[in-house]
């Protein structure tokens, strides 16, 4: 077994930064009661200016004029924390929370799926990079060794024969004793006893040990060297995604919503490949300030997960909205995920890569004019042309028949043209059909000869006057 | 002799007949043999918009374009017709040789129709577009003229007559005449003769 510690230490102030549209300006979080403020976390320009933690914030806003700060709130670190679990958990299946600030997941069942270490490991950084997360990580026999080892370490890789050795080296106040008893500072009382390192914890004979400190310490040392079995809660992923972006100010154009969009799209992308899932529809709901919240249905013709992908058509879809009011927050809702089978691009040629290309223009077509709007042309077996071409009623036909002949085109309603016939060129064919439905019509159909010269497709009903147009022969 | 050599390298004479190749390869066969004959290359422009100037449907466009549509969609490349001028009759179209199947239509308007127009030619998998756009002037003819090139699509913009007089990019503009007859109004690498040519067809 092998586990992966990651450390965040930055983590409220980057999870609050990735949702500002410009993370280079001054920016801080703060924390307290309203009159004392002060600075809990700073950005790098921040800092560059001057800025540290545990400044009053009058003083931080003396120092650094343009500075922005939020509060902290605890609650979104946790959020942030199981977001980045539910992106560990595409690598592995064994990813625990159970440490505040960081990250554990096994990882020796993965290598074979996801290559040596070195490789992953640049992975690991690359993805987190991209996310603008800041990181430290280790891998270690066992998830309290790695989580302890992270504490000094980044970038070490031990195996079971040199945990001993790195373990030894630790100072006490880095080992993750402070946390064992709450009643008594073990770490002092040990300093004061004159041991510094772990190492001369692990040569002492572990009875006398247990005697003077109890069995919690030696509960401890024995998960650190992999001697107690340390049972974790793992992290299970929730069937559903959900996301909101709220506003510091009300936007009142759609365009104000790319940023924000793109980023909760970019992390569905990353929560449904953490998943290996897709979505096939998915809802966009603008908390409006004042009034009801207003909700755009995203349905695609396929599952899709890739980010530029659900970008452009989320875009295509909102080009159709209009905003009722100025907003306040965007949610992003996927109630439920698909199967995802992605497209092996490489093994695609000629005819199939056309059809790829022909179904992505399709669903394009579709997401900006509507389902309705591109149609297939299917010969139905039904006699009255209006019913057959314009509403799509009957059965499909089947046979390749002759038939007789009909327009290219048919008049979307057929229009009164007594004047305009020169000479019937063919015809009579009666058309009598449809008494079933109400819709029945009786009429006799001709080929004629039109005034400048076309020709048109012409009925009159028996016994009576009057001609109508309703096609033309290309 | 060297004079029209310099007046050549200068561009500001062009040769009419430049070659036969075109840029993006054969030219398409139109299936009407004396129109083939008078086509550069023997056959519409690939990778271009074709312009075809009528007074409205029923002017022969369905007889001129079967034959290369029939072909298109049998070989398994979907064709669509974008604001057609009225609903495309199946029958009609199946006796005529089209593989239904690959047919689509797009009722839309306006700007929706030139939006859809350039995304079908720049998407590349459409064996050929056809539109009626009798709002497009000559920069967006240009627009679809460039969607064409780089999409390598073959396109046919129709077009009323009165549009006729006025500048237009594509390389190849065909009028439409009444009892199936056409006159080659511009013709980018051919000789453009006032002769009408019948192609035809069933009516």
């Amino acid at each position: 077994m092998r586990w992966v510690c990651l450390l965040f230490p930055r983590l409220a102030l980057e999870g609050a930064l990735r949702r500002r549209p410009d993370p280079g300006a001054p920016f801080a979080l703060i924390d307290g009661p309203p009159p004392r403020q002060c600075i809990r976390a700073a950005n790098r320009a921040a800092r560059e200016r001057g800025v540290r933690p545990g400044q009053a914030l009058g003083f931080a806003e003396a120092l650094c004029d343009s500075l922005e700060t939020a509060p902290f709130d605890a609650e979104s670190v946790e959020r942030w924390r199981r977001r980045l679990a539910a992106w560990a958990y595409g690598f592995s299946a064994q990813v625990s929370l159970h440490y505040p600030h960081a990250l554990v997941f096994e990882i020796a069942s993965s290598l074979d799926l996801l290559g040596p270490w070195p490789r992953l490991e640049a992975r690991l950084r690359a993805e987190l990079g991209e996310l603008g997360f800041s990181h430290r990580l280790v891998i270690a026999p066992n998830p309290a060794a790695a989580r302890v080892l992270v504490n000094v370490h980044d970038g070490l890789a031990v195996d079971e024969s040199g945990l001993e050795a790195a373990l030894a080296g630790l100072r006490l106040d880095r080992a993750g004793l402070a946390s064992l008893d709450a009643d008594r500072d073990i770490v002092q009382t040990l300093t004061r006893s004159g041991f510094q390192r772990l190492g001369e914890l692990f040569a002492l004979p572990r009875s006398a040990l247990a005697r003077r400190f109890g069995g919690r310490l030696m509960r401890h040392l024995g998960e650190l060297r992999g001697e107690w079995p340390l049972a974790l809660d793992y992290h299970r992923p929730t069937p559903r995604f959900s996301r909101t972006f709220a506003f510091d100010q009300p936007v009142h154009a759609i365009a104000g919503l790319a940023f924000p969009l793109k980023r909760l799209l970019q992390e569905l992308s990353l929560f449904l490949i953490g998943q290996d899932a897709g979505v096939e529809r998915f809802r966009v709901t603008f908390e409006l300030e004042d009034g009801p919240p207003q909700t755009v249905e995203i349905g695609l013709l396929s599952v899709q997960r890739d980010p530029e992908t659900l970008l452009e058509l989320t875009r295509a879809h909102l080009e159709r909205v209009r905003l009722v009011g100025p907003v306040m927050a965007l949610t992003l809702f996927a109630p439920r995920l698909s199967d995802y089978a992605p497209t092996r691009r490489e093994l695609l040629e000629g005819p199939a890569r056309q059809a790829q290309a022909w179904a992505a223009l399709h669903q394009r077509l579709v997401a900006r004019l509507g389902e309705s709007a591109l149609r297939p042309l299917v010969e139905h077996r039904e006699y009255r042309p209006e019913k057959a071409v314009l509403n799509g009623l009957g059965p499909r036909a089947r046979d390749a028949s002759a038939g007789p002949p009909r327009p290219g085109w048919l008049v979307p309603a057929p229009q009164r043209c007594d004047g305009d016939v020169v000479q019937l060129l063919a015809g009579p064919e009666r058309i009598e059909s449809g008494w079933w439905d109400g819709g029945d019509i009786r009429r006799d159909y001709y080929l004629a000869q039109w005034v400048d010269g076309r020709h048109a497709w012409v009925w009159c009903e028996p016994g009576r006057q009057g001609w109508y147009l309703h096609g033309w022969f290309g | 002799m060297s004079s029209l050599e310099t007046l050549l390298d200068s561009r500001q004479v062009w040769r009419a007949q430049t070659g036969t190749a075109s840029d993006h390869g054969e030219a398409i066969a139109s299936g009407h043999a004396e129109l083939d004959a008078l086509l550069p290359g023997g056959g519409w422009p690939p990778a271009a918009v074709s312009e075809l100037l009528s007074s409205g449907a029923g002017n022969g466009e369905l007889a001129l374009l079967w034959p290369v549509l029939s072909r298109m969609t049998r070989q398994g490349r979907p064709i669509v017709l974008i604001s057609p001028p009225g609903a495309p009759y199946p029958a009609a179209w199946r006796q005529a040789g089209v593989a239904l199947g690959q047919c689509h239509w797009l009722e839309v308007q306006g700007r929706e129709a030139l939006w859809a127009a350039e995304q079908c030619l720049r998407a590349g998998c459409c064996g050929a577009v056809m539109a009626w756009l009798p709002q497009a002037d000559s920069r967006l003819m240009r627009r679809l003229q460039v969607a064409a090139a780089s999409g390598n699509t073959l396109a046919f913009v129709h077009r009323p007559l009165v549009k006729v007089a006025e500048a237009s990019p594509a390389p190849l503009r065909l009028r439409l005449h009444r009892h199936a007859e056409l006159e080659v109004l511009k013709c980018r690498g051919g000789l453009v003769s006032s002769r009408r040519i019948a192609f035809g067809g069933g009516t």
